[in-house]
């Protein structure tokens, strides 16, 4: 009656609908899907609109005092003129790569997106355990490495796909590419965004496979969560952060990961042996945790 | 191919390396048998589930399943069997039948073959009309059934049933037995199934296992189990205060006779046949009887007799070593 040689005997058969389930639930909740939206839309606005840092470094309101203007021709008085209207342009470039605060901040936020988004999909893997799915996979004869890999491959997608949207929404803000971008450059920032979620969304489900409540993955999520955005240079640049603090962001691979993006998207040219150095940091960080975080989970889901 | 479905030997799980959940059992399931552990929760039932549908490996002991070793051939194993498990496991925001669908992608089933399945095994559970509704909106009864549809897709020759009515009101828990036996005749298919609920076992299983603290306490057909307790008990009482003991005992099958608040207790094997004889010999002394009953030997006494307590006593203090269990848990973290 089990017609044992009618089924694929793929190694990995089944990867492909585990992580559809995933995304299933993603895509066919709208309410969900557009809640998690919400989020980095209101940091884009409030961060990277309304409170723009840019606008503190306006010149346009500075004027000479007269006994000052009165030392100078006018030919000079207009140069110096033309030197301070351009201050702004020039603090903004030095420090963030592009004069848009916003773009800056962009990029960061897309970065922080798969962050959060890998966070949440880790969470996934503890539910599954606690209403006994887990369990019935397996006891199917899918893989143990297919259960693994569908949750890494389906925060992976999420991550992008909310990446993608992240830009979208960004560009009505006032979001601006820099010089050297050319629309080939996606393909760049998607192959960060590939790597990192991979390394990411590993780390977090070998976290979360162990636990049974709901709880300890959310405690180890709020303990994170901050001190991997802000010790990053999602919104401000590593080279003017404290020396405790640069210590930290400049291991952090979300840093690696949001300035290999902002050569991308948005700086006026692209040091290619700076890029290199952040894909392969990058790129290391996540075959190292996918290792990591899959050995881990195998063994546990052998025991 | 021998003649067991199931066979362990010396089955044994200790978790964390002192918890012992399953303590050296040994038993076998025939081809086309219900066979049933009853048991307290706690007393190792999911755990031995869990062993044999390789989830969980064993700490020490070997079984197989249709003779495929469990420990070597698993992936054979889990081609082989179904599993419908004591939770809900079908995904909420699916549909029923994507969540068929889901299993049989699990098996590697072709979507050809997977669909036309589903679509019979959703007729099979009568759940048709509601195939392409998702699973939130299904009753406790429509859960349990499509839990069922999901564990058949792969046409397993042996199933298991984890506590399969846990939870159920009574009508749908009499609707799921009827599904349960219609597996077994239609199909001929070997179930395993785990219970803490007597009359369960009883209406079910053609075996049953009674488990408790990881070991098996005994193995029989309920019949036999109930017989061991030495049969039915007939309890007589006559118009005159006479002392009938010695009568009584010469009747055929009679095996005991006790007296107590003047109506007498007889202990007999076969109680339908020995009643009529009782009445019939009374009668021929002259003796009127006033009151007679038989009462046939439930799971209740089996349970009492082996384990020495009752199931409730029984889950109370399994609860509360649980909970100890769950507080040195949290100690450790």
């Amino acid at each position: 009656m089990s017609e044992i040689n009618n089924v694929s005997k793929s190694k990995l058969h089944g990867l492909w609908a585990l992580t559809n389930r995933e995304l299933k639930k993603w895509y066919k909740a709208p309410t969900v899907f557009i809640l998690t939206l919400i989020q980095p839309i209101i940091w884009l606005g409030l961060l990277g609109n309304a409170l723009n840092i840019g606008s503190l470094f306006s010149t346009s309101s500075i004027q000479f005092p007269p006994e000052i203007a009165a030392q100078f021709t006018p030919t000079q008085l207009g140069a110096l003129n033309q030197f301070f209207s351009g201050l702004q342009d020039q603090i903004m470039g030095s420090t963030f790569g592009t004069t848009s605060y916003i773009s800056f901040m962009a990029v960061g936020m897309i970065a922080f997106t798969a962050l959060f988004t890998t966070m949440f999909s880790g969470m996934s893997v503890v539910w599954d355990r606690r209403l006994g799915f887990l369990n019935k996979a397996l006891s199917t004869p899918v893989s143990r490495a297919a259960i693994i890999l569908s949750k890494v491959l389906s925060a992976t997608l999420r991550s992008m796909f909310q990446a993608s949207i992240i830009l979208i929404i960004a560009y009505p803000l006032g979001f601006q590419f820099g010089d050297a971008f050319t629309p080939i450059n996606i393909l760049g920032v998607f192959a960060f965004l590939f790597l990192i979620c991979l390394g990411l969304s590993s780390m977090f489900i070998a976290i979360n496979i162990r636990s049974t409540r709901i709880e300890t993955p959310m405690a180890v999520m709020n303990l994170l969560n901050l001190p991997l955005t802000f010790a990053s240079s999602a919104f401000f640049p590593i080279d003017r952060m404290p020396d405790w603090l640069q210590a930290v962001a400049s291991v952090n691979p979300l840093s690696y990961t949001m300035n290999g993006m902002r050569q991308l998207l948005i700086n006026p040219t692209i040091d290619y042996s700076a890029l290199a150095f952040q894909y392969a940091y990058v790129g290391i960080f996540a075959a190292v945790l996918t290792t990591i975080g899959i050995v881990l989970s195998w063994r546990f889901l052998n025991k | 191919m021998s003649e067991d479905a199931i066979k362990a030997e010396g089955l044994t799980k200790v978790f964390n390396g002192s918890l012992v959940a399953v303590d050296h059992i040994d038993f076998s399931v025939k081809h086309g048998e219900i066979f049933g552990f009853l048991g307290p929760n706690g007393a190792g039932k999911t755990t031995t589930i869990n062993m044999l549908i390789t989830v969980l490996k064993p700490t020490e002991g070997k079984a197989s399943i249709l003779d495929y070793d469990l420990a070597k051939q698993n992936n054979e194993v889990r081609y082989s069997i179904g599993v419908v498990p004591q939770e809900y496991t079908a995904d909420e925001d699916l549909t029923g039948c994507e969540n068929i669908l889901l299993c049989a992608d699990l098996y590697g089933i072709p979507r050809k073959t997977s669909t036309k399945r589903a679509t019979e095994l959703l007729e099979l559970v009568e759940l048709t009309a509601f195939k392409d509704k998702k699973v939130q909106t299904y009753s406790g009864g429509m859960r349990r059934r499509l839990e069922l549809a999901c564990g058949l897709i792969n046409r397993p020759k042996v199933l298991f049933l984890d506590e399969p009515t846990l939870g159920l009101d009574v009508q749908t828990r009499a609707a799921t037995w009827n599904y349960i036996k219609m597996l077994k005749k239609e199909f001929g298919m070997t179930l395993f199934m785990t219970t803490h609920y007597l009359e369960e076992a009883d209406a079910l299983c053609d075996r049953i296992a009674i488990i408790d603290h990881g070991k098996i306490i005994v193995v029989g057909t309920p019949t036999e189990l109930k017989d061991s307790l030495g049969g039915d008990i007939i309890t007589v009482a006559i118009k005159k205060d006479v002392d009938i003991t010695g009568l009584v005992e010469k009747i055929e099958h009679v095996k005991e006779v006790k007296k107590e608040n003047g109506s007498y207790m007889i202990k007999s094997e076969n109680g339908e046949v020995t009643a009529p004889l009782i009445i019939e010999a009374l009668r021929k002394e002259g003796h009127v009887v006033t009151r007679l009953s038989l009462t046939k030997p439930t799971l209740n006494e089996v349970y009492l007799q082996y384990t020495g307590r009752s199931m409730r006593d029984a889950e109370e203090s399994n609860n509360s070593i649980h909970a100890k269990r769950m507080m040195m848990a949290r100690r450790r973290h």
